[in-house]
């Protein structure tokens, strides 16, 4: 049986079709979920994905953590389901508290898109297992709000606990702090990064690398032998 | 303040009104009286002055206008023409392409963020309004001189307008242009375009029929923002003597605006509107009169049901208001009840203001008592036609006389080699990457190409790999010169700039950004070039799908550059053949396509090195274009070059310069016999493409040149980390990198 990949859809949810197309590229049977909804629809894991959900009022992913669909989420990512929030659903689960940390504006003021490149920090998550340790990739960035911060002490810990998952190379896009691009809870089933592996999946289309496609096999491949 | 109704203006004929301040001349405002048979209301003189104002109504540049719908080429691609809210082209597999270019100029120098932004958005909504869903975004931009300090205000804002709305709606923004001259200083001209796709059947039209269906007003609650933007800001030329306008420029929210196509979309989808039309300029008077003017004519509409933001407003500033992110739809009644379940899905909320009638006249109630009763088509297409004096400027000759093939020419290899470090470090031929990576071209996951290729392209079908190419090309040097020719000249690069990608052209959308139309030396440039631009569309059998006129591009008596920017469209039927301009195989060789005259009469090189503008622009053969169009577009398909870029502004030397720094390979060149270096590298013949092809191919390309007669000389390859112009300089990457892509973040950072 195929595994199912559920991709929420927020108002203001931008790339939430190209993390359905992503998922089925990889082999997935993609699953669109919609905020109002609670039920999961039995997915087997959830992606957040990118775009301005509810216009980021307030602050980005402050409203979206709030909405129905989220509270399963949160529910089921402590039991162990495996979630990865891309862009603003890194923010949405910072905001959720299943991540550390929170995003501020770029620290040059202005939204940046282009290819960026990665080292994986820890390719022992369920969305990373199929990178190797310390493997460079290349995927796209895009985003207004992408400067990680959190308070020394939790940046210690991310480090010393090998939770920081990513990390930006030449040259930190953002002003992230230890120029982190992405983390992992604990357990390692909840990811989140700034960058789309998401954009990422296929030869021809944007920068034309396929390093984003990893994010996905790594899970369906964790989900197989489950 | 008692209530203008019709009653009331019935009988008191004799009543002052602003007519004049809301931009009406006097015979105009007679024409309304006579139209009416009694005085205007308020609320009907405020709908005439905005849709007749010259923004809505075309009434200076129309007469020109026609000869668009006149000279139209043979070519089965045209589904909707002009006249709708955008044109709607046939690309093949059952689908349908639309697309469209309009301008935000006037709102983006007085709040740059804002005006460009809402710029954005209202495109989008034309492009939503004819049933397709958004795909992508171009943004042609002209700003004044790059190192004037209200660049830096104007410029950050215009492209953080941009990003911040066109990021939001989840668009790739995949292409447009960025334009440095001091003509634009106080009037830079902000376009922005759109593509949507939609299958044939799902084509909508902006028409009201069917008496007993409901008129449905969806989307944001109508404020205070934007009333009199249209007649206001458009048609007026600035002068620093008057108060500030700020008040009067919209106010997006993109947000609301994402919501707005979703549901629009799923609307679609269930097919439960009968019409629609988006509320850009004039708003709802706007929206409401060419609904039922291009319908069976009657409407009736409550406008005390418009949701309001401000509580406050009058019915005239309700109807004037353009208030952003709304949608009017004419529903059959029983899908309202479906159509509102949707909207509620969204958030989005969504009013039964009026029904269709079986009249002929529009009528609008406010309260029970009537304030408008007209007959919709005098208002919407029924507006003042002018034959405006137009005659050669009597300077263009002395323009002409004033030839840059005279300027001083670079002596030596060495002076060569600093004037090509001059030319493509110059803000207009610099790399713009620090303003284009402020978009996100990635979003939707179908960007083959975007800037700074040839051509943005998107694929719109992932099984067949069908896609559709857009490329925006303007020059206000060469149109200043010569408009007949520039306008033309437009037409050719875009034209050249789509084939280069492997795209076959198809169709082309204009927006034509002129001064004041009362100066009789601007509407000669006006004249001269529709009449180049339509003669040119006839030649390369592309027509206009519609488009957009902006005037009175003025500060003081002083008129921007003529500028004509155009749109071509064009249709690949597999992506995976599309050319990038990069040239990323070493080995492969360099074929100039076309021929290289003596011409740089408004070329890169006379701006940058001589601070000149002078001469006649390069000569234009639509036929030569064409050919090479053919050439590019069968060497993609038949796998023959790894690479194409057109030659423009800049000449060879830019086009190598961009191809290299993208591929971050170098290259020798080798000057051809019967050119000297000069003009080899600076000159802009138009008609002319560089293409890198492998050894292996060969052959075979320059048969199918030679069998077709197009002139394609083997001018290098590609090869090491140095551009090397064999007998006069070399230049590392290294070097030509740092000289092209530090200027524009020098100069804003």
């Amino acid at each position: 049986m195929t595994s199912r990949i559920g991709v929420v859809t927020f108002p203001g949810t931008l790339d939430d079709r190209d993390a359905l197309r992503a998922a089925r590229l990889a082999g997935a049977e993609p699953v669109p979920l919609w905020h109002r909804d609670k039920d999961l629809h039995q997915v087997d894991a959830v992606v957040l994905a990118g775009g301005f959900s509810y216009g980021d009022y307030l602050r980005a992913g402050a409203i979206s953590r709030f909405s129905p669909v989220m509270e399963t989420v949160i529910e089921q990512a402590k039991a162990g389901l495996p979630v990865l929030g891309i862009c603003n659903g890194f923010q949405i689960l910072t905001e959720a508290h299943l991540l550390p940390g929170a995003m501020l504006q770029n620290d040059h003021l202005h939204f940046v898109c282009r290819e960026q490149r990665l080292r994986v920090e820890n390719a022992a998550t369920a969305w990373t297992a199929d990178f190797a340790q310390g493997q460079e990739i290349s995927i796209p960035l895009k985003n207004m709000d992408g400067r990680y911060v959190a308070d020394e002490r939790t940046l210690d810990e991310l480090e010393a606990e090998g939770r920081v998952a990513f990390r930006y190379l030449d040259g930190n896009p953002n002003g992230s702090l230890r120029d982190i691009a992405g983390i992992t809870n604990a357990a390692g089933n909840v990811v989140g990064l700034m960058p789309h592996p998401e954009h990422a999946v296929e030869p021809l289309i944007g920068t034309g690398g396929t390093d984003g496609l990893g994010f996905f096999t790594s899970i369906l491949k964790k989900l197989v032998s489950a | 303040m008692t209530l203008d109704t019709v009653k009331h203006a019935g009988e008191t004929p004799d009543t002052e009104q602003p007519w004049s301040e809301l931009g009406l001349k006097q015979d105009e405002y007679a024409r309304i009286r006579e139209i009416l048979g009694r005085r205007p209301t308020g609320a009907e003189l405020a709908m005439y002055s905005v849709m007749w104002s010259e923004h809505c109504s075309y009434k200076s540049s129309k007469v020109h206008l026609k000869q668009f719908g006149e000279k139209v080429p043979a070519n089965d691609a045209m589904l909707v023409g002009i006249g709708e809210n955008a044109g709607v082209v046939d690309v093949g597999q059952g689908y349908a392409v639309t697309f469209k270019v309009e301008s935000h100029n006037h709102p983006s120098y007085i709040e740059p963020y804002q005006g460009a932004a809402t710029g954005v958005g209202g495109i989008v909504r034309d492009i939503l309004a004819m049933g397709a869903r958004p795909v992508a975004v171009v943004d042609p931009l002209r700003f004044g001189a790059a190192d004037h300090p209200d660049t830096k205000r104007v410029l950050p804002g215009v492209v953080a307008g941009i990003g911040g709305y066109g990021n939001c709606l989840g668009l790739p923004n995949i292409g447009g242009e960025v334009v440095f001259d001091s003509c634009y200083q106080g009037n830079p001209l902000v376009n922005a375009g759109c593509i949507g796709v939609m299958k044939h059947e799902d084509i909508h039209l902006a028409k009201a029929s069917g008496p007993g269906n409901k008129v449905i007003l969806y989307g944001a609650r109508t404020g205070g923002d934007g009333i009199g933007g249209v007649s206001v800001l458009a048609s007026e030329t600035f002068d620093d003597t008057k108060p500030t306008k700020r008040p009067a420029v919209q106010v997006g929210d993109p947000f609301q605006e994402k919501l707005l196509i979703e549901c629009t979309l799923e609307i679609f989808a269930e097919k439960l509107v009968a019409g629609i039309q988006d509320l850009g300029g004039a708003g709802l008077s706007c929206a409401t009169s060419e609904l039922a003017s291009a319908g069976t004519g009657g409407m009736r509409v409550e406008l005390d049901t418009v949701p309001l933001r401000d509580a406050t407003l009058s019915p005239e500033e309700i109807l004037m208001s353009e208030s952003q992110e709304r949608m009017c739809a004419i529903v059959e009644p029983q899908h309202v009840e479906r159509f509102m379940a949707i909207c509620e899905k969204w958030d989005v909320i969504a009013t039964v203001i009026g029904e269709v009638t079986d009249g002929e006249r529009l009528e609008i109630f406010w309260h029970g008592e009537q304030i408008v009763d007209v007959p919709p088509g005098t208002v919407a297409h029924e507006g003042p036609t002018y034959h405006r004096p137009y005659a050669r400027p009597s300077w263009q000759d002395a323009l002409q006389a004033d030839d840059a093939g005279a300027l001083p020419r670079p002596a030596d290899g060495a002076e060569l080699k600093d004037q090509v470090l001059r030319l493509v470090s110059s803000p207009n031929q610099a790399s713009k990457a620090w303003i284009t990576d402020q978009y996100d071209r990635f979003v939707q996951g179908n960007t083959v190409l975007a800037q700074p290729e040839d051509s943005g392209m998107i694929r719109i079908d992932e099984e067949t790999n069908l896609g559709v190419a857009i490329a925006t090309d303007g020059n206000g040097r060469y149109a200043k010169l010569d408009p007949y020719t520039g306008a033309q000249l437009a037409l050719a690069e875009a034209y050249r700039n789509v084939a280069a990608s492997g795209a076959k052209p198809l169709a082309i959308s204009d927006c034509l950004n002129f001064g004041s139309p009362e100066d009789p030396a601007v509407m000669w440039q006006f004249a001269e070039a529709t009449r180049g631009l339509a003669d040119g569309c006839l030649a390369l059998g592309t027509p206009v799908t519609g488009g957009n006129v902006s005037l009175y591009n003025q500060t003081g008596d002083t008129a921007i550059h003529p500028t004509p920017v155009v749109a071509v469209l064009g249709v690949i039927d597999d992506v995976n053949r599309r050319t990038p301009i990069a040239f990323a195989q070493e080995g492969q060789l360099l074929y100039l396509l076309g021929d290289t005259r003596e011409e740089f009469g408004g070329s890169a090189w006379s701006e940058v090195i001589h601070g000149h503008l002078g001469g006649l622009p390069p000569t234009v053969d639509l036929d030569r274009e064409k050919l090479l169009g053919e050439i590019l577009i069968s060497a993609s398909r038949d796998g023959m070059i790894d690479a194409a870029h057109d030659l423009s502004d800049g000449g060879l030397i830019q086009a190598i310069t961009e191809s290299c720094l993208r591929g971050g390979k170098g290259a020798r060149l080798i000057v051809p016999d019967g050119l000297d270096a000069f003009t080899f590298l600076f000159s802009e013949s138009a008609g002319r493409a560089v293409v890198s092809i492998p050894r292996s191919e060969e052959l075979r390309f320059t048969d199918m040149c030679g069998a077709r007669g197009l002139p394609a000389t083997r001018i290098g390859v590609v090869d090491g980390q140095e551009l090397d112009v064999q007998g006069q300089f070399a230049v590392t990457l290294t070097e030509l990198r740092t000289a092209h892509e530090g200027t524009i973040a020098g100069l804003l950072a």
